[in-house]
C-alpha cells in the first residue's frame, strides 16, 4: 500500500496534464501546480520548459523555495506574454469558482460592479485561455466553487470559445480540472465537464456534493493513479523536502 | 546637455487634477513608490490610473485619489490581495474601473507609445472584460482569415512614474533585476514633459556600463523628462539586485487596512511628513 499523501496524488494528478505536451513552457500558479510541471519535467515529460517563478527557465530540478538555479533562458513577463500568445505554454491555474464548460473566475465574488468579495482581477486568464491549453488545480473542490454559473468569466469555457470562430476553436483547450476530490475532463461530446477519476476514497457521491451542476458520471470511473516509488522519492527528496505540497493540501 | 534631475514634489507639481497617470513596477515589484509617496502629499484629485497593481494603487485608493483606475490586476505578491483595493472596491470607492487582461495592458500601452489608435489581440474576447467595458470594440482582419479581433485602445497617459536601478543625470537608465516589467512602454505611452523616473542612484554615464551589460540599458535619455535620485525609493516593494521587499513592513501595511485606526495610526507614523520622514521611520522601527 503506497503512502502517498493526498497532496502528492494531486501533484502527480497535474503532473499528468503535461504528459505529451514535448518542448513548450509548462507553467503553473500555486506550489502544487508548480508542483506537477516540475515532476512532469524530472520524470516522464523531460523536454518541457520550466521557470523558477520570477524571470528564470531553469534546466535543474529546483526545488520548491530553492535559489540554486541552472538557469537556461530568460522569460520576463513580456517574454511570457509572446510566448502564450504564440502557445507554446500550457498552464495550470487556480480557480475561485468554475462551471460546467470550464468558465473560471479569480477575478471577484458577486456583481461585478460592487463586488462582494474583490479577488485579483482576471490577470492572464483571458489571453490564457484562448491562446493555449489551460488545465486548474482546485484544493478545496465545493458546491460553491463548481458553480452554475461564474460571477466574472476571466479564463473562457468551451461555450464562450465555441461563439468565437474557427481559430478559436482549435487553439482553446481546457485539459484537465484537479482537485481535492476527482480529476475531471471535458471529453463530452458538447465539452461539459466529466468525471475523469476519483481519489482514493472518495465516492461519487462526495463529488456531487460538493458541485452546483450537473457532473457527466461515467458508468466506470477509474480511481485517480497513485505516484510512483520514483516521483515520490523525486517529490520529497528532490523538488519539495520541505514539503510545502502538504501545506498547501494537508493530508486527511 | 540637459541635467534633468529634480524632486519628487517638483515632479508631482507637474500635475493637475484628472490627469491620466501610468505607473511602472509590477504588484509588489520595483515600484516608484517616493514618486507615489510624493502624489499622496498633494491635493491632487480625480485621477486616473493605470498600473500593473500593487501598494501603489492602494495607497492611491486609500487617499481617495482615484477616479478611474485601469488595471491587470492588484495584488501584493507574498500577500496575493491588496487589501485597500479590495476595500475601494467592495465599498464603491472607485468611481470607474477598467479590469483588463494583463497582455491587454500592455497591448494599449504599446499602442499609445506607437501612435497608433488600437492594436489587435484575441486575448480578452469571450470573457467578461469586454462586458464590463462596453466602450471595447472589435475589429475585422481584412486579410482572407477575416478574423474578428478585439482592438486594445491606445492607453495614453498624462504623465508616467517609473523607478529604474541606475541613471546618469541627462535620464539614460538601466535595470539591473531580472525583469524590465513594462517600464519602457510607460514612459513611451505618456506625454512628452511629464515622464518622470526614479533611481535608486545617479551615476556618471560612463559608469552605467560598469553596472551592467549594455542589455540592461532599456531606457534612453529621449523617454525621460525627470530623474529623481530616491534611495530606496521603491520600499517597500522590491529593486532587486539593490534590495528585496520589506516583508515585515508590507505585512504592517496590509494589517493597517483591518480598521480605519490602526490605518490612521500607519498613515500618522509612515505617511505624514517628507520623503526624508518616511525612510526616517522605516529605519526606525
Amino acid at each position: 500500500m503506497s503512502d502517498a499523501t493526498l497532496g502528492e496524488i494531486c501533484v502527480a494528478a497535474v503532473a499528468d496534464t503535461f504528459r505529451g505536451d514535448g518542448e513548450i513552457f509548462a507553467s503553473g500558479m500555486g506550489t502544487i501546480p508548480m508542483l506537477g510541471a516540475r515532476l512532469a519535467r524530472a520524470t516522464f515529460e523531460t523536454d518541457l520548459l520550466i521557470s523558477d517563478g520570477e524571470a528564470f527557465f531553469v534546466a535543474n530540478d529546483l526545488p520548491i523555495g530553492g535559489t540554486d538555479k541552472e538557469v537556461e533562458g530568460w522569460i520576463p513577463f513580456r517574454s511570457v506574454f509572446d510566448t502564450l500568445w504564440g502557445g507554446r505554454r500550457h498552464v495550470v491555474m487556480g480557480a475561485s469558482q468554475i462551471d460546467s464548460f470550464g468558465n473560471q473566475n479569480i477575478a471577484n465574488i458577486g456583481d461585478w460592479n460592487r463586488p462582494k468579495s474583490q479577488l485579483l482581477g482576471v490577470r492572464g486568464a483571458p489571453g490564457n485561455t484562448i491562446n493555449h491549453t489551460t488545465s486548474y488545480f482546485i484544493g478545496n473542490q465545493t458546491n460553491r466553487v463548481f458553480v452554475e454559473k461564474v460571477d466574472t468569466v476571466s479564463g473562457i469555457g468551451y461555450d464562450r470559445a465555441a461563439e468565437l470562430g474557427d481559430w478559436v476553436k482549435a487553439n482553446h483547450e481546457l485539459r484537465r480540472v484537479v482537485t481535492n476530490l476527482a480529476v475531471y475532463d471535458f471529453n463530452t461530446p458538447d465539452h461539459h465537464m466529466r468525471v475523469a477519476s476519483l481519489h482514493p476514497g472518495i465516492s461519487i457521491d462526495d463529488v456531487t456534493a460538493a458541485c452546483s451542476f450537473e457532473l457527466v458520471i461515467p458508468s466506470d470511473i477509474p480511481t485517480t493513479r497513485l505516484p510512483t516509488d520514483e516521483e515520490l522519492r523525486v517529490l520529497r527528496e528532490v523538488l519539495d523536502p520541505k514539503s510545502f505540497r502538504d501545506r498547501e493540501l494537508p493530508a486527511a | 546637455m540637459a541635467d534633468k534631475r529634480m524632486t519628487e514634489d517638483e515632479a508631482v507639481a507637474t500635475l493637475s487634477d484628472g490627469m491620466t497617470i501610468g505607473i511602472g513596477g509590477w504588484g509588489s515589484r520595483r515600484k516608484p513608490m517616493s514618486l507615489v509617496r510624493a502624489l499622496l502629499r498633494t491635493d491632487l484629485k480625480d485621477l486616473t490610473i493605470v498600473s500593473y497593481g500593487g501598494p501603489d494603487v492602494g495607497l492611491l485608493c486609500a487617499a481617495g485619489k482615484v477616479k478611474r483606475l485601469v488595471y491587470g490586476f492588484v495584488s501584493l505578491d507574498s500577500i496575493a490581495l491588496e487589501p485597500h483595493f479590495r476595500a475601494a472596491r467592495q465599498n464603491g470607492m472607485i468611481p470607474e474601473v477598467v479590469e483588463y487582461d494583463e497582455g491587454m495592458l500592455q497591448w494599449g500601452l504599446y499602442a499609445a507609445s506607437l501612435r497608433l489608435p488600437f492594436l489587435p489581440t484575441r486575448a480578452g474576447l469571450g470573457s467578461d472584460v469586454v462586458k464590463n467595458d462596453p466602450s471595447l470594440r472589435t475589429v475585422k482582419s481584412p486579410y482572407a482569415d477575416g478574423e474578428e479581433l478585439l482592438a486594445v485602445p491606445a492607453l495614453s497617459l498624462d504623465a508616467a512614474f517609473v523607478h529604474l536601478n541606475r541613471a546618469d543625470e541627462r535620464g539614460n537608465a538601466q535595470f539591473l533585476g531580472p525583469d524590465l516589467y513594462f517600464d519602457d512602454l510607460f514612459l513611451n505611452a505618456a506625454a512628452v514633459g511629464r515622464r518622470f523616473m526614479s533611481v535608486e542612484k545617479i551615476v556618471p554615464t560612463e559608469d552605467l556600463l560598469k553596472n551592467g551589460t549594455i542589455h540592461t540599458m532599456k531606457i534612453n535619455r529621449s523617454m525621460v523628462d525627470g530623474v529623481i535620485e530616491a534611495p530606496n525609493g521603491a520600499h517597500f516593494t522590491n529593486c532587486q539586485p539593490d534590495y528585496e521587499r520589506d516583508e515585515k513592513f508590507q505585512k504592517e501595511y496590509a494589517d493597517a487596512a483591518k480598521d480605519p485606526e490602526t490605518w490612521k495610526a500607519f498613515v500618522d507614523t509612515y505617511l505624514s511628513g517628507s520623503e526624508a520622514d518616511y525612510q526616517k521611520a522605516v529605519a526606525a522601527r
